[in-house]
């Protein structure tokens, strides 16, 4: 039974150390360059599963609306994360000490990010506490900041929240906005090592229902499946769009520009990798594009015109393999696609564009959905 | 004048070098005892030459046989692992993704202890040293003679690997010890799979360097003796010793920049033609570029500088379909050409035979292939230059046409202009490329830590990571007036605070050989 993917046994299932690996290969894509890199997230998710299990995966509808709901995630340093990993009793202290300041244990866990390292976390804390892992998101990809999730956007509190690391030293946070934590729980981050874990926005079933990105786990898994039997059948690029295309929000897809890097500028601005890579035809060396980035790539210009722009995702991947380049990989000279996928309509509202779109990460362009910049040749 | 050597897993090549010029070459099969086949080589060299041993001022090795062994699971030892870490990285535990096979031979005698230190140098635990010397007793009783010890952010500070070494020491007699601080940089279970894979080899390098110092010893040899490192330095016999898992790369880097040196040309890309594969590299600056991805070795996960090579499966042996020409390779015959290959009396169509055939290389009997038809020759010729073209294309990192250097003894296959290339070259004496790159080998350093721009500003970060380095290679050996700096690399790190940025400088000189 296990053998059959992740996404083809939904709704109620449990996750394999098979599956992790998937999901793991289809976070990095959905990092869109940012979310830290997967590969020992994958590793502490499957130790966690030997340990204490496989975790059960349920539907946002699965949950009651009273029911309590908490998220979890790493947030940290992504290098200084390669270094320290997690604990384990760090997660469960997270989730312990926040259930206490409650008054209650959660009925399920859910993540916040799925792009990236923070697709893993939530698997192994629902493996090690044995609770089930609600399959959705509040970023449906990638971003910098603890406010930029749909949660927020709705008015979903982010605190009470937890902060916990190696040490089980704790920091409860209270603030009155999400922007708030964000900026006291960056700087306690520091103080605290830069590797730690943090659990926030507890959560009813029924606002979860309401504003979570729904199903983000399963397509995580689909994207990873479809990039594994791609690459056997040599063409993972086909794979994915195909795969993307089936699915409800990300169907709108397409490879925007295939080239090599020619141009890349990146500096450390404000605690943030940011700057812009040029990607050049292979046929035709007077055509390119530019890719502006903080940490996730954010705009693809060509021409001087938008063809994609956050929250709608780009994706940097190997011409070849189509693996997912993060932005501190990129180098001169690598042969590189870039892909455009639509974001989920949750995220494109005038609320949400307000909190992650283009104008939150200092862009004058307006928002354009993927399709409409493209509508003549989809 | 200088002798370079290349002991690979089939041969063993030696070159002698006066100055620029190459005065005598040799290839012979490599013994199973080493010592042998160096001794032949040299021997070889030497008397074509009629150059005694006292004339010698230096000799370089380059091998490839401990990248063999690991890859192979042969001549390892059992590793004691020892994490200086808790309570972090208890949810990531040591060799947590090896593959089963090469576990099972490396033991799985690993611990984890509190120790390690922050990204800012400030201590996780102190170094619980009873918890080292309970495993150190341990390890003694099981018979383990090889430790690897790695800690959090050793590279910034190796004090607790030291003292964690120290006290391993007085516990097992005769133990060889690996810090991951020597051999590694930042990212744990990269820099741990390193020093376990270095601690295994410790019996091996012991015996490798022994039977060169044993070879040129009966040869009457008393110049110093080097040994190539990965990214194409050189490495004293002694730190070897020590460090073999820093030899992993040095066959193909020493290949390429022995083909820039034949052909004068430091901006290139190689094309290495063997039996089997074509090896395609880009050469900046006389040395290899170098790969970004992890590098996988043996199934485990490493992040070594390997230089940035792909391979195709296509060589001088590579097996042609004859109903459709256009289907070459991978499968080849191997170092089985001589009896396989139509020409040679065999009875299997060889991209050779096709060569021989289109008229372009002249060996064995060209009669044997007067049938072919004059379809199948040009599809095959098309096909062949058509996949090295592609593969050139992949490497290539602009739409400039670059030179082409071409070694390796399959480039009989090529005839044509390959597009986007501007000359091609076909050094003289390219067969023994591997043994001129070890014999023109610098001494180099490399300073890899991280800066606060905040704190000491962009150029002074820089300066001082150059001065660094260049003190590094200095103290390895080089002539300080020759050392340059040949890569700066600057990736500022995310979410850090004080604006931190990782600079690695890589600098090389001259070997000093007074």
């Amino acid at each position: 039974m296990l053998d059959v993917p992740l996404e083809e046994r939904l709704p109620s299932t449990q996750i394999s150390v098979a599956d992790v690996s998937d999901i793991a290969q289809g976070a990095a894509f959905l990092g869109t360059g940012g979310g830290g890199d997967p590969y020992i997230g994958r590793l502490m998710a499957e130790h966690a599963i030997r340990t204490y299990g496989m975790p059960k995966i349920i539907q946002v509808d699965d949950l009651h609306d009273d029911a309590v709901v908490f998220t979890v995630a790493m947030v940290g340093a992504p290098t200084v994360m390669l270094e320290k990993g997690i604990s384990g009793d760090d997660i469960d202290l997270s989730i312990n000490r926040l259930a206490q300041v409650i008054g209650k244990m959660p009925d399920a866990i859910a993540p916040i990010e799925i792009g990236g390292i923070n697709s893993m976390l939530p698997i192994a804390a629902a493996a090690r506490l044995g609770l089930p892992l609600v399959d959705c998101d509040g970023m449906g990809r990638a971003f910098p900041e603890i406010q930029m999730v749909t949660y927020n956007v709705h008015g979903v509190s982010c605190t009470p929240a937890v902060v916990v690391n190696e040490h089980l030293e704790t920091v409860v946070v209270e603030t009155s906005s999400a922007k708030r934590a964000e900026d006291i729980v960056r700087v306690v981050a520091i103080q605290m090592g830069l590797s730690v874990l943090f659990s926030a926005y507890p959560m009813s079933g029924k606002q979860i229902k309401d504003f979570s990105i729904r199903e983000t786990l399963s397509v995580a898994a689909g994207i990873g499946s479809a990039l594994r039997r791609g690459r056997q059948q040599g063409d993972p690029v086909n794979s994915l769009l195909n795969y993307l295309r089936s699915t409800k929000y990300f169907k709108h897809c397409k490879v925007l520009f295939d080239g090599k890097i020619t141009d890349l500028e990146r500096s450390a601005s404000k605690g943030f990798s940011t700057g812009h890579c040029q990607v050049s035809s292979v046929e035709k060396p007077n055509e390119w594009v530019t890719i502006r980035f903080q940490n996730e790539n954010l705009v693809v210009e060509k021409l001087g015109k938008i063809i994609a722009i956050v929250p709608d995702l780009i994706s940097i991947v190997d011409s070849e393999s189509a693996q997912p380049i993060t932005v501190e990989s990129l180098k001169f000279g690598q042969r590189v696609k870039v892909i455009g996928t639509s974001a989920a309509p949750i995220m494109r509202t005038p609320e949400a564009l307000a909190v992650f779109g283009p104008a939150a990460f200092g862009f004058e362009e307006e928002f354009q959905k993927l399709e409409e910049i493209h509508q003549d040749t989809e | 004048m200088r002798i370079g050597i290349d002991v690979g897993g089939t041969n063993t090549d030696a070159v002698l070098m006066d100055g620029r010029m190459v005065v005598s070459s040799h290839k012979t099969p490599t013994t199973a005892n080493i010592s042998d086949g160096v001794i032949t080589a040299i021997s070889r060299i030497l008397d074509r030459a009629a150059v005694s041993a006292e004339e010698l001022d230096a000799v370089m090795i380059g091998t490839t046989q401990f990248t063999n062994a690991f890859v192979e699971r042969r001549n390892l030892l059992p590793v004691g692992v020892i994490r200086l870490a808790l309570p972090a990285t208890a949810g990531l535990p040591p060799m947590i993704d090896w593959p089963a096979d090469i576990a099972k031979v490396i033991g799985t005698h690993c611990y984890m202890v509190r120790g390690g230190y922050e990204f800012d140098g400030r201590v996780i635990s102190p170094l619980d040293e009873l918890a080292i010397k309970r495993a150190a007793v341990e390890l003694r009783n099981l018979g383990v003679k090889a430790v690897a010890i790695c800690g959090v952010f050793s590279p910034i500070n190796p004090d607790m690997e030291e003292r964690a070494a120290a006290i391993i020491q007085q516990e097992i007699p005769g133990v060889a010890v690996t810090l991951s601080s020597r051999i590694g940089r930042i990212s744990l279970l990269e820099r741990e799979n390193a020093a376990i894979m270095n601690a295994s080899l410790t019996d091996l390098s012991r015996k490798v360097v022994t039977s060169f110092r044993h070879a040129l010893t009966q040869l009457n040899i008393k110049a110093p003796f080097h040994i190539s490192q990965n990214d194409g330095t050189l490495m004293t016999a002694d730190f070897v010793e020590k460090y073999p898992v820093l030899t992993f790369a040095s066959g193909p880097t020493n290949s390429m920049r022995g083909a820039a040196y034949l052909s004068g040309v430091k901006d290139a890309l190689v094309v290495d033609i063997g039996g089997t594969t074509t090896d395609i590299g880009m050469l900046i600056k006389g040395f290899p570029r170098e790969s970004t991805m992890a590098v996988d070795i043996g199934g485990v996960r490493t992040n070594f500088r390997m230089p940035d090579v792909i391979s195709l499966g296509l060589g001088g042996g590579s097996v042609v379909n004859p109903t459709d020409a256009t289907n070459i390779g991978p499968l080849s015959v191997g170092f089985r050409l001589t009896e396989k290959a139509l020409v040679f009396g065999g009875d299997t169509l060889t991209t050779t035979d096709i060569a021989v055939a289109a008229g372009y290389a002249d060996v064995g009997d060209k009669q044997r292939v007067a049938h072919l038809s004059s379809d199948v020759i040009n599809s095959a010729v098309q096909r062949i230059h058509a996949l090295i073209a592609d593969g050139v294309d992949r490497m290539k990192t602009s739409v400039e046409p670059v030179p082409l250097i071409m070694v390796g003894g399959g480039s009989i296959l090529v005839n044509q202009d390959i597009p986007g290339t501007s000359d091609l070259i076909v050094p003289e004496n390219a067969s023994v490329a591997n043994a001129i790159g070890a014999s023109i080998a610098q001494v180099g350093g490399v300073v890899d830590k991280v800066y606060s721009y905040e704190r000491m500003g962009r150029k002074q970060s820089i300066e001082d990571a150059k001065h660094q380095a260049i003190a590094v290679a200095v103290e390895a050996g080089a002539v300080k007036e020759t050392v340059e700096v040949i890569e700066l690399e600057e990736i500022p790190l995310s979410y850090m605070p004080g604006n931190a940025v990782r600079l690695r400088v890589k600098t090389a000189g001259e070997l000093s050989l007074c």
